[in-house]
């Protein structure tokens, strides 16, 4: 478990929207440019990390209940796109790390991964 | 809690800027009804998976989205190419998804799996060059 602004802190994150809710706790991480992927595999309370910059990125979120997003490599969300995420109260913010070492850097800090192994929990390289 | 609600949607073909329009507002009408979390985001997934699959496959669709005191139905039913073989739509990544379509993020081959995935029961009935009808059910916890 993280909060917002720790991320924020730990990725030298620029804030789109939502900079009253960095306080947000996030729970888990998910990292994805496919949205199926993220509405398949995602759970509620994850900051989701993509280099998907459109609407259905947002709309993915509200969805899939990810609480913020975070857009790697240095990309930027139009008008268009800010604007619905402070509709659908989803903070976005952005890095200028690859999706690799944003990753890297959130998963050394302890946060966990959003995925579900379910029935295949023990093939899980680290349990 | 209101147990008893229904809407119908329109959902226009190619039209990536309002995708997404219909289910995000189902979900907020099932919030509004006081329909428990776990509940709404199958619920949520599932319509957004379908609407995304009228959008991109189909020329138009009208989904049907009813709240009963057990259940929650929705039902798709969209003029575009059909399916020729469900059996082969409904395995996880397959997909005969365009490059743009692919930019959006989807047609990855996971739209009717994770429609599957989040339903309790789904039938679907497709007519090559006629459409497609999804019918999906919920059950309310």
């Amino acid at each position: 478990m993280m909060t917002l602004r720790q991320i924020k802190d730990a990725l030298l994150c620029e804030v789109f929207s939502g900079e009253e809710r960095v306080d947000l706790p996030i729970e888990y991480g998910c990292a994805s440019d496919l949205m199926s992927d993220v509405l398949a595999f995602s759970r509620s309370g994850a900051v989701l990390l993509t280099g998907l910059v459109n609407i259905q990125t947002v709309h993915t979120a509200f969805i899939a209940e990810i609480r913020a997003i975070v857009f790697v490599r240095g990309k930027k969300p139009d008008e268009g796109i800010i604007t619905l995420a402070r509709q659908k109260n989803i903070p976005l913010l952005g890095t200028a790390y690859s999706m690799y070492e944003a990753c890297g850097i959130l998963y050394k800090k302890g946060l966990i991964s959003t995925m579900e192994y379910g029935e295949n929990v023990a093939s899980h390289p680290s349990r | 809690m209101v147990t008893s609600y229904s809407q119908t949607f329109t959902i226009e073909g190619r039209d990536f800027s309002h995708a997404g329009r219909a289910s995000t507002e189902i979900k907020s009408i099932l919030k509004q009804l006081g329909i428990d979390s776990l509940t709404i985001r199958r619920v949520a997934i599932a319509a957004y998976e379908a609407e995304m699959n009228v959008v991109m496959y189909a020329r138009r669709a009208v989904m049907k989205f009813e709240v009963t005191p057990r259940t929650i139905n929705i039902v798709v039913d969209d003029e575009g190419a059909g399916i020729p073989d469900i059996n082969l739509a409904m395995q996880e990544g397959y997909s005969t998804a365009t490059s743009e379509m692919r930019e959006m993020g989807f047609g990855a081959g996971m739209g009717l799996p994770n429609i599957k995935k989040n339903s309790d029961d789904l039938k679907i009935a497709s007519t090559v060059s006629k459409g497609t009808r999804l019918e999906i059910t919920i059950q309310i916890h």
